[in-house]
């Protein structure tokens, strides 16, 4: 049985009751007229998303939900509690492993773990980015399995993506049920963009004068992310820049405008580490910087989220969180870890192929659902083929139990369907604050009984709600 | 030994040049083995932008060319007392910890078939010193100097392979077996003086090891000895490319033309 976040028994959880009462009095034809509306402005608006490997649909539609995913008040504030611990020990981890190790001598996490960890970059060590600030931006992966069972499923510590569907679908609802915003009160998300840009300005180096300029660095249109980055830029009112619109003038790194080079002081980049800096990293790589590393060290500029911050959500580290926790914060992990198998342990790994049909098995490295197994929705054959990867190499895998994750309904013409969820919150890291905008982004299985909400794999996504208790 | 150094290094570009930079790690840190008693960077055609200590120590500058160049000089020159400890750098260290030289890179990997000979020389030895020289003297044997067979992205398997390499290959052998063994190595890049003359050809390259309750150790494979007071340590990190004394990028096309000249005497 799955948690159902809208039904408790024969009636309706308290957060959904102003909803379902007015969910009775509307008009599916309606309701599927508005469902068509809200698809046809994602399409103007150009909210997109690329998929990797799948050459018939560069450009697809993440299909949006109408229904709300609606959290109370009092869930929210345990929620968001336990995010920002997380959020800070993440930090408090990557100064730690990046300067003195001392969780490494105290023996909490094993040295391999981050010494062959392709994540982990030496060009950090002792080097500590302005204002003490590693992960600007995280994104934690949260799914829930009861009233009061919120699991972390995943840490994004480098470049988590999908907070502007998270604000549009917000828009949209506002465009298209005014009316369910004045019965009751949900907390804004619109704040987002203005706290972000608040928050890198925060974060700009000790040596900055003046009001700090921030500008977004993205791979170009063909990223799968592009609208995300545009629309960000956008909304922060920065400049939206590629890698040869930089160069280095006077130590610090200046973007060309039509008045000349002018300097940036904090670049939330949105290209991965390998490609940053061919001066420092990958040499062939057209779409950095050339020596941003150089000018990073020597002080000059803020880059978001720092580079090495990967080595912190990568899948083996994530079965630590619950030590890295306690160990900087002193306080035990307010959100729980899914019971995860290190594959790199012989018990684990055997443990791991006699249960695979029950099992979800993830790439140490992988992101966005990519080289993952779902156990219980593998065939005999897929089983067979997986555990031959696993044995070849068990050190690329965790196993996690197939947790039974909650369902919202969906809307459908047929009216209201569970389907399963995640939920994706936000926080903004500066030197002052951790920031968590109330709510963040649901991703829902749009196939019945599915639980890969990933958007590459067909995964929608859904308005959140925070109520004003 | 006092040590007198000017290391210039000259790039002519055929077209003016719309955009370069240049990474340098040219300016030696003080130890029990050196001390900097005068040092100094300059650069005609071009300016320093941004300098810092890197995560291994190492004193970098990043320099670029002045738009529509096509010279551009880079010279380190200065003043060094050196002392002969035999190669013992002794037990200093950074933020960079033991393991992290324990890890093998891509250029310093050998497949356990290549590396066995070399291990079993190394092993055999009573201890880690003189192990060291063993193996100094078994990769000379098996890999002799030579200028003109390797490059500098020959890694420390395909050299052993040609059967032929300078110090950087050298250098990568050694420390790909001693990390192999289980100890940490790393690369330093730097100066030597050969008696007898004051134009050196290139920069040179030698390996260090760290050995339990001694630290590190120098040994340079290239002459089959542990650094004397002849050498003066620029930069180090885990191979070449961490501790290349300059690297550098340039846009646009047109050819460029580099020439290198190195003084060393006392």
């Amino acid at each position: 049985m799955y948690f159902c976040e809208m039904t408790a028994g024969d009636g309706v959880r308290g957060p959904y009751a102003d909803y379902d009462a007015w969910f009775a009095q509307q008009d599916n034809a309606r309701l599927a007229q508005k469902s068509r509306e809200a698809e046809a402005f994602f399409r103007q608006t150009g909210i997109t998303f690329n998929v990797y490997g799948d050459k018939d649909a560069e450009e697809r539609l993440i299909p949006f939900d109408l229904v709300p995913r609606i959290l109370s008040g009092r869930e929210w504030d345990k929620l968001s509690r336990g995010v920002d611990q997380r959020v800070r020990a993440l930090n408090a981890f990557l100064h730690d492993i990046y300067n003195r190790q001392e969780i490494l001598r105290a023996g909490i996490v094993p040295i391999d773990l981050i010494a062959q960890n392709d994540a982990y970059l030496p060009q950090m060590m002792d080097f500590v980015p302005p204002g003490g600030v590693y992960t600007h931006i995280v994104g934690t992966d949260l799914v829930r399995t009861g009233e009061d069972d919120f699991f972390v499923l995943e840490d994004n510590a480098r470049t988590p993506s999908g907070v502007s569907y998270m604000l549009e679908n917000r828009e949209t609802m506002l465009q298209m049920f005014p009316e369910l915003f004045s019965k009751q009160k949900v907390k804004r998300v619109s704040d987002y963009p203005k706290n972000l840009r608040a928050s890198l300005e925060a974060s700009a180096p000790p040596n900055c004068k003046g009001r700090p300029c921030v500008a977004v660095l993205t791979p170009g249109i063909h990223n799968s992310a592009y609208f995300e980055h545009s629309f960000l830029a956008d909304q922060m009112g920065v400049q939206l820049v590629e890698g040869h619109d930089l160069r280095i003038v006077d130590g610090h790194i200046a973007m060309r405008t039509t008045r000349g080079f002018k300097v940036i002081d904090v670049l939330y980049r949105r290209v991965d580490d390998d490609f940053l800096d061919p001066l420092t990293f990958h040499p062939d790589s057209m779409l950095g910087v050339p020596g941003i590393m150089d000018v990073y060290r020597a002080g000059n500029i803020t880059i978001a989220n720092a580079p090495g911050t990967g080595v912190a959500d990568d899948k083996a580290i994530y079965s630590y969180m619950p030590d890295i926790v306690e160990f900087y914060t002193g306080e035990k992990a307010i959100l729980k870890n899914v019971e995860t198998f290190r594959c790199s342990e012989p018990d684990s790994l055997k443990y791991t192929l006699d249960n695979l049909k029950d099992l979800v098995v993830k790439e140490v490295h992988g992101s966005g659902g990519y080289g993952m197994l779902v156990g219980p929705a593998a065939s005999k054959a897929e089983l067979a083929a997986f555990a031959d990867k696993l044995r070849a190499n068990p050190a690329n895998y965790i196993a996690q139990p197939t947790l039974s994750l909650s369902t919202v309904p969906i809307f459908t013409e047929a009216g209201l369907a569970p389907r399963h969820v995640d939920l994706r919150p936000f926080a903004l890291v500066s030197p002052e604050q951790v920031n968590i905008v109330p709510g963040g982004l649901t991703r829902v299985a749009m196939t019945e009984g599915s639980l890969v909400v990933n958007s590459s794999q067909g995964g929608g996504t859904k308005d959140t709600w925070v109520l004003e208790d | 030994m006092q040590l007198f150094v000017t290391h210039a290094t000259h790039y002519t570009y055929d077209t003016p040049v719309v955009y370069a930079l240049q990474k340098a790690r040219l300016r030696p840190s003080g130890s029990k083995l050196q001390e900097i008693e005068a040092w100094d960077l300059t650069v005609e055609g071009g300016k320093i932008e941004a300098g810092y200590r890197d995560h291994y120590g190492n004193n970098v500058d990043l320099i670029s060319a002045e738009p529509g160049t096509q010279s551009l000089v880079i010279t380190a020159q200065g003043t060094i007392n050196t002392h002969d400890l035999a190669g013992v750098l002794g037990p200093v260290y950074g933020r960079a910890p033991l393991w992290h030289f324990q890890q093998i890179t891509p250029v310093t990997r050998l497949t356990d078939e290549v590396a066995a000979p070399f291990l079993g020389v190394f092993r055999a030895a009573p201890n880690p010193i003189e192990g060291g020289h063993a193996l100094c003297h078994e990769i000379l044997s098996k890999v002799a100097y030579d200028t003109d067979k390797t490059h500098a992205a020959t890694t420390a398997q395909e050299a052993i392979a040609i059967g032929h390499g300078v110090c950087q290959d050298h250098s990568h052998i050694f420390i790909a077996v001693a990390r192999q063994a289980g100890f940490a190595a790393r690369y330093v890049s730097g100066y030597l003086r050969i008696d007898g003359r004051v134009h050196q050809d290139a920069n040179h390259a030698w390996a260090e090891i760290h050995v339990p309750d001694l630290g590190w150790v120098g040994f340079d494979v290239s002459n089959g000895i542990s650094p004397d007071d002849r050498y003066v340590r620029l930069a180090v990190g885990r191979d070449a490319r961490d501790a290349a004394p300059i690297s550098g990028l340039r846009m646009g096309n047109g050819g460029e033309e580099l020439m290198v000249s190195l003084q060393v005497q006392q």
